[in-house]
């Protein structure tokens, strides 16, 4: 059985919808910010494949600063992570609500 | 050397002078105090300038000569550039403003001295100088509004030079809203000359102008008109004259009576072949002249404040010029524009010498301890100076008599000519010409009276002011002696420039043929008959008798009676005198009828309006942004979960807005 694009797209669809679902449903912060690398991951992956597809290397490019941003993200993700348990003591992220009315 | 570089020059020094005194001045405080160096530089640049144009006249070949400096701003058809224009008209008019202002500067250093404000005073004068150049020198409409604005500025200036008295700044404010409304009138004039031939050099204007309908050229005759009525002083717009009198007196000398009230019958003269076009109009600027001649003589017979009956004689002789302009003797009018420059400068300076002198009275008496308080400038605590001021009391008679009209004194040749004029108009046709010939022999029979009150009031009798008898004023220095006598001179032989029609047929009157011959600039009414040779001596000598009776008799009233003579006037006209005295209320009027509903509709209309619709709207945006955070604030849950559904959301929104 040939694995066309569309097994792909599948794919990045799933992981992204996961990506989705753990960053609305999980509290933990580090969790969180992995949520949040899948979703970018996911959507790597359709870019590399749709690009193989078409023979177009452009998105591949646009790959590469995908990851150089999500490494910068997270980063700066873990460092605040840190840098909040060190004044907290959690990470839960439903207790730190500060930043409202 | 050319014409065209030395007419830059005599415009160029005044303006480099201003400069020079006023940002030194300005700048470096060290160099406010040295008035030689300041005085020397300001008198130099009026005096080269005349001198220049002196030569510029004895050359002068009788074509007009155009200097076009540079083009100042080309706009689709429109192309205005500052081009000087030398002919025999603006030869004349800039030989009065720089030498009768030369004059005045020189007397100024010694009436100035000591004056904080000297450097502020010289700089002012030079720029009004400029003006006034550019005024009188302007080959097209905008430089010649150019200087009327700047003559304005000038003339608001220094009329609140003491600015610290608030009277003065307010006197400063009236006289420049005043020519405002004068000033608006003129634009649309010119508004309407380039919409109609699509130029505003003088030489368009006098050709092509000349091809405009009827209406059209009523129209715009009638704005110039109302234009020069605020600058010139004329009903209904004259009370800013006398106000302005709270300027030093230097500048009533040279602003408010020789060179910048005269501008707008410069004004109509320059455009004399259109005004002549519009003889509907001309009978309205005749009898508008007269009747201001005749109103400001009888409130200058009321006034005791020495500089205010020289201002009211001032309007006076102004609409004694409109008068001539009115019935087409527009040389006639710059004939008298140019003697009155002589004989009221002089007049000016007179009193300003003598204000001198009792501003020493003044300080003797509250340095001794008396008590007294005195008002330099009111005629009534005068008297008997002649033996203190002997030369400016004969220059102030020499003057007084050239105002009067006594034969062979330079008044008397251009208000003869004035009057003549307006018979003649009378006798052929102009209607309006008998009406302002017998108000013109009534203004001169006044002016003569009041005249002769303000200097036996001031010079003969005793003296009235207390502790006369060891408080003694002096003369004035020489700088202040020198221009008085200059100027008392001219009014004696000034008159001679246009010598009656009946002494060798008018060959000898040199004013006409120099602006009214053959290609002369200025144009004049041609009537169908000429008034015969021996009415034309009857007139002479009625306007002599008149003139010699008004003097007799306010000699003898007023150096008998003394200041009670004013009492039996006044018990003799009763109501009358008292409208004089008041000035025909037309300040009062004007408060009623303008100044008061425009502060009320200011503090009833638009007060309220600023105040709930402006600033209620600003308000209103503001209560807004407060009243709709105060509910949409509770979204701000600081809970990165609702921020992420929101997004999550918005996301798919989007995507379902483009997918469907």
């Amino acid at each position: 059985m040939e694995i066309t694009l569309n097994w792909y797209l599948t794919l990045s669809a799933l992981l992204f919808s996961m990506g989705v679902l753990g960053f609305l449903f999980r509290r933990n912060a580090i969790v969180m910010l992995m949520c949040v690398e899948l979703m970018l991951n996911s959507v790597n992956l359709s870019l590399v494949a749709i690009s193989q597809s078409l023979g177009d290397s452009a998105g591949l490019i646009l790959v590469f600063f995908v990851m150089s941003v999500a490494a910068a993200e997270a980063a700066v993700g873990l460092a605040l992570v840190i840098a909040i348990f060190r004044n907290k003591l959690t990470i839960d992220i439903t207790k730190i609500n500060l930043f409202k009315y | 050397m050319e014409p065209e570089l030395l007419i830059k020059l005599v415009i160029l020094l005044p303006l480099l002078g201003a400069a020079f005194t006023g940002l030194l001045g300005l700048f470096v405080p060290s160099f406010r105090s040295r008035e030689g160096v300041i005085s020397s530089i300001a008198t130099s640049m009026v005096a080269i300038p005349f001198l220049i144009t002196l030569f510029l006249f004895l050359n002068f070949e009788g074509d007009a000569i155009v200097a076009d400096a540079f083009i100042w701003f080309a706009a689709g058809e429109l192309s205005v550039s500052f081009a000087y224009r030398i002919d025999e008209l603006s030869l004349l008019m800039t030989l009065i403003v720089t030498g009768v202002g030369g004059l005045i500067h020189l007397y100024a250093v010694g009436y100035m001295h000591g004056d904080d404000g000297f450097w502020r005073f010289f700089a002012y004068l030079n720029l009004f100088i400029f003006a006034m150049l550019n005024l009188v020198l302007g080959n097209n409409l905008v430089v010649l509004f150019l200087g009327w604005e700047g003559v304005g500025l000038c003339s608001y200036l220094l009329i609140g030079f003491w600015y610290k008295d608030l009277k003065n700044s307010a006197a400063a404010n009236k006289a420049f809203i005043m020519n405002r409304i004068g000033d608006f009138a003129f634009l649309l004039a010119m508004f309407m000359i380039f919409k109609e031939i699509g130029a505003l050099d003088f030489d368009s204007i006098l050709t092509d102008g000349l091809t405009m309908s009827e209406g059209t050229i009523y129209l715009i005759v009638l704005l110039l008109f109302i234009g020069a009525t605020g600058k010139s002083a004329q009903i209904p717009l004259f009370t800013w004259l006398p106000d302005a009198m709270a300027g030093p007196t230097p500048v009533s000398a040279l602003i408010h009576a020789a060179t910048m009230v005269t501008s707008g019958l410069y004004l109509l003269a320059r455009l004399s072949p259109l005004v002549l076009m519009a003889d509907g109009i001309m009978a309205l600027i005749a009898i508008v002249g007269a009747i201001t001649a005749l109103v400001a003589a009888t409130i200058a017979i009321t006034q005791n404040d020495i500089k205010k009956v020289l201002a009211y004689s001032t309007v006076s002789q102004l609409g004694y010029m409109f008068l001539a302009t009115g019935v087409g003797a527009f040389y006639v009018a710059i004939f008298h524009v140019m003697t009155h420059a002589f004989f009221k400068g002089c007049l000016f300076l007179g009193s300003g010498s003598v204000i001198h002198g009792m501003h020493e009275v003044e300080h003797e008496l509250a340095h001794d301890g008396h008590g007294h308080e005195l008002d330099p400038q009111d005629m009534r605590t005068m008297g008997g100076l002649k033996s203190f001021m002997p030369a400016t009391r004969t220059t102030f008679l020499i003057s007084t008599l050239a105002i009067s009209g006594i034969p062979l004194l330079s008044g008397f040749f251009s208000k003869d000519e004035i009057l003549f004029k307006a018979f003649e108009a009378g006798m052929f046709g102009f209607d309006a010409g008998w009406f302002v010939w017998v108000i013109g022999l009534l203004t001169a029979f006044l002016t003569a009276v009041y005249m002769t009150r303000a200097y036996v009031l001031t010079f003969e009798g005793e003296p009235r002011w207390p502790h006369a008898d060891t408080i003694r004023p002096h003369e004035s220095p020489w700088t202040m002696t020198v221009p008085l006598w200059v100027l008392a001179g001219m009014s004696v032989v000034g008159g001679y420039l246009g010598i009656p029609a009946v002494i060798a047929h008018g060959e000898l009157n040199w004013i006409h043929h120099w602006l009214a011959g053959e290609n002369g600039p200025v144009s004049e009414a041609v009537f169908d008959g000429h008034v015969g040779l021996g009415m034309e001596w009857g007139l002479i000598v009625l306007g002599s008798l008149i003139a010699l009776s008004g003097v007799l008799l306010g000699w003898t009233w007023y150096s008998r009676h003394g200041l009670s003579f004013d009492e039996k006037i006044s018990a003799r006209f009763g109501r009358l005198y008292k409208l004089w005295q008041g000035k025909y209320y037309l300040d009062e009027a004007y408060d009623k009828a303008v100044v008061r509903p425009m502060i009320g509709a200011a503090e009833n209309g638009l007060a309220p309006f600023d105040k709930y619709v402006i600033d209620g709207l600003v308000n209103f945006v503001g209560f807004f942004t407060r009243g709709a955070s105060f509910t949409l604030r509770y979204m701000q849950t600081g809970l990165v979960h609702s921020y992420a559904v929101a997004i999550v959301f918005g996301a798919v929104l989007l995507i379902w807005l483009m997918l469907f």
